[in-house]
């Protein structure tokens, strides 16, 4: 049982640390891969309480986490190629198409 | 100080460690590596827990499949390091805001937390009839549906990789 909150824990700083790239990082490749991180976040926060409740649906909910995970970094991916393609950069600060002059 | 407790505060540092230098690389290739260092440690983690389908999982899908199809990525947009930019909040008034939010659902979520249940997959029954298969009788006769619905979301990057492949008419028609 001892374990549980350092799990907890872990699980939490390394959620703020996905968050926290995620707002200061400009470049749209690191975003992404800090969502990764906060999924991964979540995933070792479901395997903890899975272990320790002795129950193995949070062991199944992680694989629909980490199999939607994988889906959703090919359309991001998908979609960042395609707008490389129309403006040549991958700084997130040069996308303002709709921004107000 | 038993073994699990160091084996799992070595884990937490290196996991710790490297998210946050990954994520302060200027280079995205670097930064990748420090991420690729991240994830087999998270699958050491999941191996303390007693969870070795999902350590083997974590290794295949995120450091061999993911990871490699950034680096893919990278190679096909030539991108160079980034510029040092202006931070997204701008006064300190709406960083505190923001953290202040964030701390807010992690005190709810702490508060209201139950740690009472207890279900019916114990060490002994994992013992008894495999990880691995105890897992895939719960996935294929309780989660059969969910899974079925995944199968169709996998289905939807395959469309958009060929969305890619469509050139536009000069009219604007696909």
């Amino acid at each position: 049982m001892g374990l549980l909150n350092g799990y907890l824990v872990l699980g939490v700083l390394l959620f703020g640390i996905g968050l926290l790239g995620f707002i200061i990082r400009r470049n749209l490749i690191m975003m992404l891969i800090s969502v990764e991180i906060m999924l991964n976040a979540v995933n070792i926060k479901l395997v903890a309480l899975s272990h320790f409740m002795q129950d193995l649906k949070g062991q199944v909910m992680t694989l629909f986490v980490m199999a939607s995970a994988a889906g959703a970094v090919a359309i991001g991916l998908i979609i960042l190629l395609m707008v490389y393609r129309n403006k040549g950069t991958v700084d997130v600060e040069k996308y303002d198409l709709l921004r107000e002059d | 100080m038993s073994v699990v407790r160091i084996l799992f505060f070595y884990f937490a540092f290196v996991i710790l460690l490297s998210a946050f230098m990954g994520l302060r690389q200027r280079s995205p290739v670097k930064a990748l590596l420090w991420i690729l260092l991240l994830f087999v440690h998270i699958g050491g983690l999941y191996l303390l827990l007693n969870a070795e389908v999902l350590a083997f999982l974590q290794i295949i899908i995120y450091a061999g499949a993911i990871l490699v199809l950034y680096l893919i990525m990278l190679l096909i947009l030539d991108v160079r390091e980034e510029e040092r930019s202006m931070l997204y909040l701008k006064n300190w008034q709406s960083r505190i805001w923001a953290g202040l939010l964030v701390s807010f659902f992690f005190i709810l979520g702490s508060l209201t937390f139950v740690n009472k249940h207890r279900g019916e997959h114990t060490l002994d029954k994992l013992k008894e009839v495999g990880p691995s298969k105890i897992l895939g009788r719960l996935l294929f006769e309780d989660f059969t549906f969910p899974l079925i619905i995944l199968a169709f979301l996998l289905l939807v990057p395959l469309l958009g990789i060929g969305l890619l492949f469509v050139k536009r008419r000069q009219d604007g028609s696909a």
